[in-house]
């Protein structure tokens, strides 16, 4: 069963169609991309997903359950661990202490005014940490951290949630290219092992070809092809519009 | 029907000198971002300024036209000044130091003010064409009223005529949407900042030199202006012109007519006023969401247990504290109750606003409810002290709750505006209400009983409570509750992603904060035998927020090292000279500049020297 159904979800700015009548599902352990190019729609399609964004039509389901229109903090609460474009972390604690709040969090102990954080779920913590690679870090700052390791962070931080769908929205814009292989890798095997589905937004093509087991794209709002990475490339329809003549290109 | 052309017309003239001032403030924080607390005091020297100008001149229509261009020029040319030598030099510093900076000023400028024309009130004589009368629709109208009516219009349309016609004004509603890109285009930030502040300083001038013939030049001016100021700024939306013109015609008008029909609560309707705009919409009438500033994604240091030397140092002064008593005298046993309850006053402020990430302007409201519940609870039931000591969180806090239904959605600038308007209701209604509260007289006959009325003992009490204060704050600040408050402020959008409650935390910070500082106030008001109107002042928020920032905001010591140097200081000042402010002004203003992350961020800034934070 998928973990996460999405049918029929439209959005309209003033009058200009962003999304119009898309629907997909994810299924757990799945890497699903949505790819297109700049303006296509993507991120109006995530936020409606992650609950920034309220659709006009459509339905979203978690498990079986609709959660359309619901909040992001509700939205995190059934489940759906997120990553940022732009990095969203807590600066003002160190590198274990982000993880050990997403724990507390998630273990619905945040209301407690006595008992010190210090020493709770440091263990969880840590091997969260070890599982992105930052055991070694766990006690610096977090603004002192570099923007690749922040991106891991993150990563620690929505898998202390234990998602079962995970939204990550151009998880490697910004980083090195070695670095992006190695962070998506890192989350192929995490979705793996975890059978958590993610759904990603990204523009670098190498990467999206490299782990994602379906792509969809999308095009002025609307779906235009389904399919894994030999599909798409053969696809002439995306061809035309997305990798053509690099006229239209929002990609590298 | 009678009454309402001529009130309608009295509001009119309100609102211009009202659009005067709030043009100025809005329009300098447009461009710089900074809150001028200084900007009432610019119009009170340019009230000043132009007394000692026009009473020099002939009393010709020509010539107050005249003096009240050079008035204009001269506050313009303050502003510049100030710009200059103070703000200039704060730009890079958080917000809050920034306003503290200001506020500095207002001090400094108090005294100046005080040093140059003396404490006494100093009317303008009224020539004859300025006591005129128009009849209008049958009654006698203020011919001089009709002037200020027709100069706020004026001065709308040719700041408009500025704004939009002039590449100078281009640039100013450039920096207004969005400041960073506007440096990034390579424009000259200091040359457009300091003359915005000199049009800004201008207009204030311009409007305390037109209150000359209504009223007075005197040294109240600065702080009553300030609020209205604010109120009118907040309503029509920070850094919009025409949201300053309309709010300041809704403010000026209510005001009239408020003071016919509702005398006794003019003030409250106001704020009530200003409350229901920003409930309905968030960033005022006319005002925009704010652009979100780039470099606040510089992250706060982290937040550590305090070093093991620190520790020893605060048990040693623990003890030294503890045996006091045994080594002052009565004087300094006041003083010291004094700073006991200074640390609870600041370290509830710093829990809101250092953690929680919400300054408080207003924060003596607290203070003030927790004195006034524990006051009222004496003399109307006979409460003896404790139940009044237990009263005070309690009222305190209840009260936080309704106030933080209405204020956690907002954010940063227009929530701080919001608790400064908070608490000036609180304070007109325990002015106003004489029945109840005493009015000004205060209530009186508020003394410890037998057992802790020994000076030692009552300090003793006092420790006792503003240290357990101080540890269960503490103690709340290191559970998961603390660190999710802090995580909400880091991040909210990180926060909400893993299921945080923001509003909700929020809403228990203020709660928390509340009665806490409620406490505070109780302690002070048995201590000083009474609860008094002052309380709640002004420049008693300030204070707390002083304390707060003077011992900054990212350490869990801070507040209690401001405190206790706050106390200190202005005990020492206010013994040895009379122009205490002028010095404490200077002080504020020069350890703004120095160090903009307070003495206790400062200190740990030496101390991690060399190491990783």
């Amino acid at each position: 069963m998928s973990v996460l159904v999405v049918q029929g979800l439209s959005k309209s700015f003033g009058g200009v169609q962003a999304v119009g009548d898309v629907s997909f599902a994810v299924a757990p352990g799945e890497m699903l991309a949505l790819i297109g190019p700049n303006g296509a729609g993507k991120t109006t399609c995530f936020n409606m997903v992650g609950g920034q964004l309220r659709p006009d039509a459509g339905s979203v389901m978690l498990d079986g359950k609709p959660i359309t229109g619901l909040g992001p903090r509700a939205i995190a609460r059934h489940g759906v661990g997120r990553t940022f474009q732009i990095t969203a972390t807590f600066g003002s604690m160190t590198v274990r202490e982000n993880v050990q709040m997403a724990l507390l969090s998630h273990r619905q102990q945040i209301w407690q005014f006595w008992r010190p954080v210090a020493g709770r779920y440091v263990d969880e913590a840590d091997a969260l940490l070890a599982r992105v690679g930052l055991e070694a870090q766990a006690n610096r700052a977090t603004g002192v951290l570099a923007y690749g390791d922040l991106k891991r962070l993150e990563l620690a931080i929505a898998l202390g949630n234990e998602p079962r769908l995970l939204l990550m929205d151009e998880p490697t814009a910004g980083m090195a290219p070695a670095e992006r292989v190695g962070l998506m890798k890192l989350t192929r095997r995490l979705a793996t092992e975890r059978g958590v589905a993610v759904l990603f937004t990204e523009h670098d093509m190498d990467v999206v070809f490299d782990v994602s087991d379906r792509i969809l794209v999308l095009n002025r709002g609307v779906l235009i092809a389904e399919g894994n990475g030999a599909a798409i490339r053969a696809n002439p329809a995306v061809r035309e519009i997305y990798l053509g003549t690099g006229a239209t290109s929002g990609g590298h | 029907m009678d009454s309402i052309i001529p009130q309608l017309l009295t509001g009119l003239a309100g609102a211009s000198s009202l659009f005067l001032v709030a043009s100025g403030l809005t329009i300098i924080f447009g461009v710089t971002r900074i809150v001028n607390f200084s900007h009432g005091s610019l119009m009170m020297l340019g009230a000043y300024i132009g007394w000692s100008i026009l009473t020099r001149l002939p009393r010709d229509p020509e010539w107050f036209v005249l003096g009240i261009i050079a008035t204009v020029l001269a506050t313009a040319l303050i502003g510049v000044l100030l710009e200059m030598v103070v703000l200039r030099r704060v730009y890079r510093a958080p917000e809050l130091f920034q306003l503290l900076a200001t506020f500095g000023v207002v001090l400094i400028l108090q005294d100046v003010t005080l040093w140059i024309w003396g404490p006494v009130e100093l009317p303008l004589p009224r020539s004859r064409w300025l006591r005129g009368f128009v009849e209008i629709a049958g009654n006698r109208f203020p011919f001089y009223d009709l002037i200020l009516i027709f100069v706020g219009p004026v001065v709308l349309g040719l700041l408009w005529l500025v704004m939009n016609r002039t590449r100078w004004g281009t640039l100013v509603r450039a920096a207004t949407l969005d400041r960073e890109m506007v440096a990034a285009l390579g424009v000259d930030q200091r040359l457009l900042f300091t003359s915005v502040f000199a049009l800004g300083a201008g207009l204030a001038g311009l409007g305390g030199v037109l209150s000359l013939p209504n009223s007075s030049a005197n040294l109240h001016i600065d702080l009553s202006v300030i609020t209205d100021a604010f109120v009118v700024v907040v309503v029509g939306g920070l850094g919009s012109l025409p949201g300053a013109f309309v709010a300041s015609l809704l403010i000026g008008i209510l005001q009239a007519f408020g003071i016919v029909l509702v005398p006794k609560i003019t003030l409250v309707l106001v704020f009530l006023v200003m409350a229901v705009v920003l409930v309905f919409r968030p960033n005022g009438l006319m005002g925009r969401p704010q652009a979100e500033a780039r470099e606040a994604t510089v992250a706060a240091p982290v937040v550590r247990a305090a070093p093991r030397e620190l520790r020893i140092l605060g048990g040693i002064a623990l003890l030294l504290a503890v045996a006091a008593p045994f080594f002052v005298g009565d004087y300094y046993l006041t003083v010291l109750t004094d700073a006991c309850v200074a640390i609870v006053f600041a370290a509830s402020l710093h829990f809101m606003m250092g953690p929680g990430g919400m300054a408080s302007f207003g924060h003596a409201a607290w203070f003030g409810i927790g004195a006034y519940g524990a006051g009222l609870l004496a003399q109307w039931l006979g409460a003896p002290m404790p139940i009044g000591l237990l009263a005070a969180p309690i009222s305190a806090g209840i009260v936080a709750a309704l106030f933080g239904w209405f204020v956690v959605r907002l954010s940063g600038v227009y929530l701080s505006m919001l608790t400064l308007a908070f608490a000036q209701i609180v304070w007109a209604i325990s002015f106003q209400w004489v029945e109840v509260t005493g009015g000004d007289n205060g209530l009186l006959g508020l003394w410890p009983p037998e057992w802790a009325r020994d000076p030692s003992v009552y300090y003793w009490m006092a420790l006792i409570l503003s240290v357990a204060v101080a540890l269960l704050l503490r103690r709340a600040l290191y559970a998961p509750y603390g660190y999710a408050l802090r995580a909400a402020r880091d991040s909210v959008t990180r926060a909400q992603s893993i299921g945080l409650d923001v509003a909700r935390l929020r809403m228990v910070a203020l709660i928390i904060a509340g009665a806490a500082c409620g406490l505070s106030g109780a302690l002070f008001a048995y201590a000083k035998g009474g609860v008094f109107p002052t309380y709640i002042s002004i420049p008693h928020s300030v204070e707390a927020l002083l304390m707060v920032l003077l011992g900054g905001l990212q350490t869990m010591t801070g507040p209690i090292i401001g405190a206790l140097v706050y106390t200190g200081l202005a005990d020492i000042l206010m013994r040895s000279t009379d122009l205490w402010r002028l010095v404490l002004g200077t002080v504020i203003v020069l350890l703004v500049v120095a160090f903009p992350e307070g003495i206790a961020g400062a200190a740990r800034r030496l101390w991690l020297r060399g190491r990783e934070a």
